[in-house]
């Protein structure tokens, strides 16, 4: 289709219906990663290091191996040597080496016939630890006096003299900086601090693997993305990639910390080593909070230089972010996130990847936006309160459109900020009045979002009805919204499309359900796909006709013959061509591989009222409110489920949500009741508005959803704290006692 | 483990002091089937209590007084009406323990015999001047809620030792109590502090006053000096202040991944002063 002939007006596209996942979720049907069983199977269990850094100089288990039941016992010595790279951080953070780098860290692990068996073997296993120094501030760690966590972490990009534990150094930037402050009425800087959040899926990580010594392995698993479980534990274990069938699970939540490997090479090793019987591994919450997620703390320094009347002139950045004792946090898409949403007509950017002893970080939502978009857009509203200036008219004087150049380098094609700026300042939750002790606060969010390698497939049934098979699992409702494309692409009605998801030898490689891909890049793809048999059903209807080809077209579930010089036949449905595949060539599929791009850039607007106690410093969220630019929404009930979602764990994140270290560098609050994400009752309803620029480059015009929202709370809340108490807190969690604090002395938290 | 289901409170005390190893009574269940699944504690015993006749009941004894059977759970509590008519701080301590699931289960006893010093309801039966009936070996006697406490996880219950009932006080007009607590939250966690407030009123005055502090020390603590100086008040603002401040002074909490010492001797003051308002309104027959 065209660029310029976006369809507007749509059969199922926007409409709502029961989600084709939805029965089997609601009656408990749904198979998640722990329901998985099989004959024979073993149960297996984790032992993790009780020290925040240490030296494994022993490990014993002769006493574990002797219980009655227990059938394997493996460490580090049971994976292949010589491995280097990426690819040897991920078998370091799956099972320790020489050393333990963080509390939770896996040091062995245990099959056995039953959990109960295995978590006394757990207890059994005698290692000898030398505890070493630990660090776990981002700041502290760059010290010059900070333990050094590894001697040989830093890459090529680390400028000299830099701390050993900063694992790379990124610059970059456009315009004259200095000139640009110069030219400013005002120029103003903070220093800003996140703790590291988890993605707190409520499903923890589970898994059930089968290996033997022929090297053919199965794994069944709760993921985002089981090629890339495919890929990683192929590459731990030396094993062929095509040799291992990873089917997943239905998913409760990843948020982008499912994308990678925990326990999966445990459960195959384990399994290898035990004869090749089937190995289920099931981590406690416990374990998910020590040794999985999160995303990384950060410390961040802004400089924003304005002119009187709100036009920003010029801004740098300096991210320093601690992802684990891996590095790998995502300071680089902060970076590129900070000023996406402005034209800034010169900005710099100065990240640093460190390192801690903390679990290694994973993606989640919007990875590093959600830092960059506190930092920046807390320091904007500053400027706004400083100069008495409405922030969303700020920004609607420096939002980005079409055609510019973003902060970070692309240039923009079309995009909705400005829509949806104007938008969020016409809801009517902009104009409410506020009592005392109560603020609103406003603030943009960014992310670039993702298309990726994809392959899909699609096939006719005998009857007419039609499968997709698509490799991205469902979390957030892809399956519905690919179904509504499906129908759409054809003219079939939405029951008649099934979805599914399968394993890795059905489909090439997909990359897994994150950077907000799987409707844009499955759809697309199901889209092209979809028209090959629609191409495919109008040659066999045209030889039928015995007219040419092009001189048939299809409509809402028919060929029909393209014009009156076509000649005079009566459309055929697809339930009529599906019906006589057999006579006419056999059967009809279609499949589309590609990386996919155009992935259509996604702003959000937030704004947020609340209440301050100013006895205690509780916050209390009032009302809220989420605009963002949806490109079109092909099944609005699961956007506007993504908007809200992302504002919860913002929320979360910027209210609550903290990692306890004690000063034995071991995490204090490995549990929901203390990890404190909101509950219900914490909430108000999250008004939403989608708007909708459609994406240029997808067939429907959409864009991801998945991730953006959840980057503008941490300013908008602390945005509105201000407002309401003038407190002003440049650190997260805005906890009770941090509040009360700032509103006692005036101290930002940093 | 063995599981036992006794049919009198005699029996149950039997096979405590027969049983070898750790021993725990069994009611809700809600503390001990938790520290059973994650390990930190493994009872060689555990006792049942809930199948003994009566213990799921409130009785309104020949005194006025209310009797509390040791399995009561806390939504039987809420549902009593009279009870939590009279009694609102003691009930509105207990409905803050768990959601509607736990509530159908956990009880009172439960929560005072787990030991902890962020107990929510432990405050405003010590501020009722609830005492508890304990059942030994040699016999019954009459214990003092404020006794059972003492330290962190920890009681002055002998082994073998079961809590059988608790003895709530006749109620008299003009009388009312409060408990509230800070958490971060709205639901799901446990108290940074607490406070329960017991008044009793003569025209408006404050004849009698017990307050009661909680997750501000090792154990939860009754605040003489705070409740002195509300006797004889009104409870104006200026005594509201100098209350607030004796709370602060009389607390000694610890720093914890739940709050500073700071953060908390701070607050209790607040809480402990809006829990009196609280009360005190009450007893005026506010609401």
């Amino acid at each position: 289709m065209a660029k310029d002939e976006l369809a507007k007006d749509f059969k199922y596209i926007g409409t709502r219906p029961n989600r084709p996942d939805g029965y089997d979720k609601v009656t408990g049907r749904a198979k998640y990663g722990a329901d998985v069983a099989a004959v024979g199977m073993l149960h297996g269990a984790v032992l993790r290091s009780p020290y925040a850094h240490a030296r494994i100089t022993s490990i014993n288990f002769e006493k574990a191996s002797k219980l009655d039941g227990v059938k394997a016992i493996i460490t580090r010595d049971d994976f292949p040597v010589g491995i280097d790279g990426d690819t040897l951080n991920l078998l370091e953070n799956t099972i320790a080496g020489e050393f333990a780098y963080y509390d939770g860290h896996a040091i062995a692990a245990v099959a056995a016939t039953t959990v109960h068996i295995a978590k006394e073997a757990i207890n059994e296993i005698e290692v000898e630890y030398e505890v070493l120094p630990h660090v776990i501030d981002v700041d502290e760690a760059i010290k010059p006096d900070a333990p050094v966590i590894k001697n040989n972490a830093r890459d090529f990009s680390v400028p000299e003299g830099s701390s050993p534990n900063v694992a790379s150094y990124i610059e970059f930037g456009t315009g004259d900086i200095d000139g640009g402050f110069d030219k400013a009425d005002l120029v103003k800087s903070g220093r800003f601090k996140t703790e590291a959040a988890h993605q707190g899926y409520i499903e923890p990580h589970a898994c059930m693997a089968q290996l033997d010594h022929d090297g053919q392995g199965e794994m069944w698993v709760c993921t985002q993305g089981h090629w890339y479980i495919r890929q990683m534990c192929a590459s731990v274990l030396g094993l062929e990639a095509s040799k291992l069938c990873v089917t997943p699970s239905e998913i409760g939540g990843g948020f982008g910390g499912k994308t990678t490997i925990f326990i999966e090479p445990l459960a195959l090793a384990l399994s290898k080593k035990s004869g090749g019987r089937p190995v289920k591994i099931v981590m406690s919450r416990a374990e998910v909070l020590r040794a999985t997620g999160p995303t990384a703390s950060a410390s961040m320094d802004v400089k924003i230089g304005i002119t009187k009347d709100g036009y920003l002139t010029s801004g740098s950045v300096e991210f320093r972010m601690q992802g684990g004792a891996f590095g790998g946090s995502p300071v680089s898409e902060a970076l590129q996130c900070a000023f996406a949403p402005y034209n800034m007509p010169a900005a710099h950017h100065i990240g640093y990847d460190i390192l801690a002893n903390r679990p290694r970080a994973a993606a989640y939502r919007a990875p590093g936006s959600p830092m960059a978009a506190f930092a920046v857009e807390s320091l904007i509203d500053e400027i706004c309160t400083d100069l008495n200036l409405d922030p969303i008219d700020v920004r609607l004087k420096n939002a980005v459109k079409e055609g510019d150049k973003s902060s970070y380098g692309p240039k923009f094609k079309k995009i909705g900020l400005i829509e949806t700026l104007e938008a969020a300042k016409d809801h009517p939750n902009y104009s409410i009045s506020l009592g005392d002790n109560q603020g609103r606060g406003v603030a943009a969010g960014y992310w670039m979002n993702h298309g990726g390698e994809t392959s899909v497939s699609v096939s006719l049934a005998e009857d007419g009805s039609v499968n997709v098979t698509v490799g991205t699992p469902d979390i957030g409702g892809s399956r519905a919204s690919i179904a509504l494309m499906t129908a759409e692409t054809y003219g079939i009605p939405y029951d008649s499309v099934r979805v599914n998801i399968a394993e890795t030898g059905a489909l090439g490689f997909n990359e897994p359900t994150h950077g907000s891909r799987a409707t844009l890049a499955s759809g697309k793809a199901v889209y092209e796909a979809a028209n090959q048999t629609i191409s495919e059903m109008c040659q066999r209807v045209a030889r039928k006709w015995q007219i040419d080809p092009d001189a048939v077209f299809w409509e809402n579930g028919y060929a029909k013959p393209a014009g009156a010089n076509a000649g005079d036949f009566s459309p055929i449905s697809i339930k009529q061509i599906a019906s006589e595949m057999d006579q006419t060539g056999g059967p009809i599929a279609g499949h589309h591989e590609a990386s996919i791009r155009g992935v259509g850039h996604s702003f959000g607007v937030h704004i947020a009222d609340v209440e301050v106690d100013p006895e205690t410093g509780r916050i209390t969220v009032l009302r809220y409110l989420v605009a963002q630019d949806a490109g079109r929404a092909i099944h609005p009930s699961y956007v506007e489920g993504q908007f809200q979602g992302g504002a919860v764990q913002g929320i979360g994140w910027a209210l609550n949500e903290e990692y306890v270290y004690g000063a034995d560098g071991c995490l204090q609050n490995a549990a929901f009741l203390d990890y404190r994400v909101p509950v219900a009752s914490d909430l108000p309803n999250i008004d939403t508005i989608i708007v909708e620029v459609p994406n240029p480059d997808h067939p429907f015009g959409v864009r991801g959803v998945g991730e953006t929202g959840i980057a503008p709370p941490l300013p908008a809340l602390a945005n509105a704290v201000n407002a309401a108490v003038g407190a002003r807190l440049r650190s997260l969690p805005m906890s009770p006692g941090k509040v009360l604090k700032t509103i006692k002395t005036g101290e930002d938290g940093c | 483990m063995q599981y036992h289901s006794p049919s009198s409170f005699n029996e149950a005390v039997a096979i405590s002091n027969s049983s070898s190893g750790l021993v725990k009574y069994l009611a809700g269940g809600t503390d001990v089937l938790v520290q059973l699944k994650i390990g930190t504690k493994s009872p060689d015993h555990l006792i049942d209590i809930k199948n003994i006749p009566g213990v799921r009941e409130i009785s309104l004894r020949d005194d006025g007084g209310y009797t509390i059977g040791a399995a009561v759970s806390g939504a039987q509590l809420t549902d009593h009406k009279e009870l939590s008519k009279k009694w609102p701080g003691l009930v509105e301590g207990m409905e803050l323990v768990g959601s509607a699931q736990i509530q159908s289960r956990a009880t009172l006893v439960g929560n005072l015999c787990n030991g902890s010093p962020a107990a929510d309801s432990v405050p405003g039966m010590i501020a009722a001047g609830a005492s508890v009936s304990i059942l030994n070996s040699s016999g019954t006697k009459d214990v003092l809620v404020e006794d059972i406490p003492s330290g962190p996880g920890s009681t002055s219950l002998k082994n073998g030792e079961l809590i059988t009932a608790i003895n709530l006080p006749k109620r008299n007009d003009y009388e009312g109590d409060a408990y509230l607590r800070f958490i971060p939250r709205t639901e799901m966690d446990i108290a940074v502090v607490g406070c329960a407030v017991n008044l009793s009123l003569e025209n408006g005055f404050i004849t009698t006053a017990k307050v009661v502090l909680g997750a501000v020390g090792p154990k939860v603590m009754l605040a003489h000096s705070a409740a002195d100086c509300l006797v004889g008040t009104k409870l104006d603002d200026n005594i509201l202040s100098r209350f607030s401040a004796k709370c602060s002074q009389i607390a000694k909490p610890i720093s914890d991944k739940r709050g500073s010492a700071e953060f908390r001797k701070d607050i209790i003051g607040v809480i402990a002063q809006r829990a009196a308002r609280k009360a005190y309104d009450r007893a005026l027959g506010k609401y």
